[in-house]
């Protein structure tokens, strides 16, 4: 019965069958976004041969490995994008794509992705933020809105949530865009848009976790939380003229920033060849 | 290709630098790092060499991160290295054991300094002997090599790197502060000379679908790098041969992480090495590594001049460990000595290897002097 599922998927030639189904909740907004990611690359004809793909630790790590068919590095918690760099240096010719979630990516690695904007690596951020730690349980993560209820938060959260997509723009990232599971058009058309963007890029997805968020925060459908969502949910260009307190528990959706910066490996190279021209050894040919 | 030091000849220099002129003749083309005393000067003379042989060198957020992008770097097809201090080798232990668990090649450098925590930065010490072989959690095996001098702490480099390659392993080269920052002569040989190994890659497609199977019988798999269109999965979490995740099969499980011990354990002959002075008619053993060893030499030297039949054994490698020779040596002496810079860590692997054949006695020292050959002959003389 399950090949006939996924027969009828055609982007099923992007992932590995031997690993589906995929370990992720019914209802989780985990497949919008690997199907988001799927379309985007199937739209601009990338061969999944020019990508590795790089995850760390926690459900979302889990969106594309391991199920997606590319070289892939699953990696320890938080350091993905640490590894990334790594990869990214080593084929500079590769499309690298980090996909994670908010407490991996955010929390536990928070400094790499920070510093991996700042250097401006031409490294693409998939950001699933569920605003919880869903594997271990539901816990209470940097992301979670003040007041909602976890298992380590179970009267209340006291702490107010980072907003990972405007940290990470000021940080120097060439290209930064939020958009909700609700909001599957404008999300392929920013992934499309990272992956071809020379420069650090993050797509920050608003996704829905109803096991472990929605149920102990009244809204353990699916469908109540994307409702949640589209309702939240604020263009940036509107947010620009609404006051700070208007805009608290709201989603700002949209092009956090894109604009064109120097990039690290392009640097690099330039580096190189700037060094060789100054201080140049030669080749024993030279001799 | 041409090199930003000289080769074919000798040179005055630091332990720090001979790492890092060391590591780019062994094709090295990736560094990453994080400033700490005393090996920051690995990363400087990387920083500065880097560029004009066509690699890179990355400055890190922190030690997780320079882990994480060596280990990166060689799935990328290069030969990485990362270097660092006490502080920085406890943040890599996270990543070092990713790296075992997914067999990749890769070389840390470790400067030993005074610990626990900030400890002495400035000054020598073997505290992290434990720590490099058990720092990371769960069963594993790994190689860690201990160069006594400037020169050993070049040749010990490349051949950090062969072993990385050679047996798909992480390789950890334990320095101290002292063999860092001592100027020393250093030869260094001709390019042409020096024997380099490569990563076994993958023949054909067929054998790149097992990234982590025993395909060729010697338990190395060949390493499907990425970017050759294999598709090629690597995880942490406990895999089977082809890579994929299987979480909860004790019979993987086992089968994976016995290989992974064995590859190293089976390969004992080529991987172990050392060396002897005076050994062979000796009734009181001395057996020591790194830079105790140098006292160690003299101290054997002058208890030989008074008639007292010492003998070394200067250990090159410390881990995998060769317990059948110790047990050999103690059933032909009388006692072993064992001084350490710290409060006894190789001494318990000289213990069990003893096997109760000869008594084993520690001569530590800890806060940042070395022992003088003095220390050693008084030890081993209130004995006799």
């Amino acid at each position: 019965m399950a090949v006939k599922i996924y027969s009828k998927y055609d982007k099923v030639k992007y992932l590995r069958k031997e690993a589906l189904p995929t370990a992720l909740c019914p209802g989780c907004g985990g497949g919008t976004v690997l199907n988001a990611f799927a379309n985007a690359l199937d739209e601009l004809k990338i061969d999944p041969k020019d990508i590795v793909v790089v995850s760390g630790i926690g459900c979302s790590a889990w969106i594309a490995s391991p199920h997606f068919l590319a070289d892939t590095l699953h990696t320890t918690h938080g350091r993905a994008i640490a590894f990334a760099t790594g990869v990214k240096v080593g084929l500079p010719d590769k499309k690298v794509v980090v996909i994670s979630g908010d407490g991996d990516l955010a929390s536990i690695g928070g400094n790499h992705l920070l510093h991996a904007a700042r250097r401006n690596i031409d490294i693409t951020v998939i950001l699933v933020n569920n605003f919880i730690y869903g594997m271990t349980g539901g816990q209470v993560a940097p992301t979670t809105p003040f007041g909602a209820i976890t298992t380590t938060s179970p009267y209340r959260n006291i702490e107010h949530p980072l907003q990972i997509s405007e940290t990470v723009a000021a940080a120097g990232a060439s290209y930064v865009a939020r958009w909700t599971t609700a909001h599957v058009y404008q999300l392929i058309a920013s992934i499309k848009k990272a992956l071809q963007v020379k420069g650090f890029s993050l797509v920050e997805v608003i996704s829905q976790c109803p096991v472990q968020y929605g149920r102990r925060n009244k809204m353990k459908e699916p469908a109540e939380m994307l409702r949640w969502f589209l309702k939240n949910s604020v263009p940036v260009s509107k947010a620009k003229k609404m006051p700070p307190e208007e805009l608290e528990g709201k989603f700002i959706i949209g092009e956090i920033v894109s604009r064109q910066r120097p990039e690290f490996t392009e640097e690099i190279n330039k580096l190189i060849k700037e060094v060789a021209e100054r201080y140049g050894l030669g080749d024993d040919d030279a001799d | 290709m041409k090199y930003p030091f000289p080769v074919g000849r000798s040179d005055f220099i630091q332990g720090d630098e001979a790492i890092a002129r060391a590591a780019i003749l062994a094709g090295c083309r990736f560094y990453a790092g994080y400033p700490i005393t005393p090996a920051s000067e690995i990363f400087e003379a990387m920083a500065l060499y880097m560029p004009l042989v066509d690699g890179v060198s990355i400055q890190m957020e922190d030690e997780l991160a320079s882990m994480a992008a060596i280990i990166g770097a060689s799935w990328a097809g290069a030969k990485a290295m990362t270097a660092t201090s006490g502080p920085g080798f406890s943040l890599m232990q996270e990543n070092l054991g990713y790296a075992i668990m997914t067999e990749t090649p890769v070389v840390v450098v470790d400067v030993q300094r005074g610990g626990p925590s900030t400890g002495q930065p400035t000054l020598g010490a073997q505290g992290d002997v434990m720590q490099s072989i058990w720092g990371t959690h769960g069963d594993h095996s790994l190689i860690v090599l201990t160069p006594a001098t400037v020169q050993e702490a070049f040749d010990m480099t490349i051949r950090a790197f062969n072993l990385a390659e050679k047996y798909r392993t992480p390789v950890a080269l334990l320095t101290d502060a002292e063999i860092a920052h001592m100027r020393e002569r250093v030869y260094t040989p001709n390019p042409e000379d020096i024997e380099l190994v490569y990563r076994k890659l993958p023949a054909n497609k067929e054998e790149a679908q097992y990234p982590f199977g025993d395909i060729h019988g010697d338990m190395i798999p060949p390493m499907p790098i990425f970017g050759k269109g294999y598709r090629t999965y690597v995880t942490g979490l406990t895999h089977d041969e082809k890579g994929r995740p299987k979480t909860v099969d004790a019979e993987v499980h086992e089968r994976l992480i016995r290989r992974i011990i064995n590859k190293l354990e089976k390969n004992k002959e080529d991987i172990i090495a050392y060396e002897t002075f005076d050994l062979d008619d000796a009734e009181i053993a001395i057996i020591s590594y790194g830079t105790v060893a140098r006292s160690a030499i003299r101290a054997v030297k002058l208890l030989r001049e008074e008639g007292i039949k010492a003998g070394l054994l200067k250990l090159n490698t410390i881990w995998p460990f060769d317990f059948e020779m110790i047990e050999g040596i103690a059933e032909h002496v009388s006692k072993i000595y064992v001084p350490e810079m710290n409060l006894g860590q190789v001494y318990h692997l000289v213990k069990e290897g003893a096997n109760g054949k000869a008594e084993v006695e520690l001569i530590p020292k800890i806060g940042g002097e070395i022992h003088t050959p003095t220390d050693i002959i008084e030890r081993v003389k209130r004995g006799v």
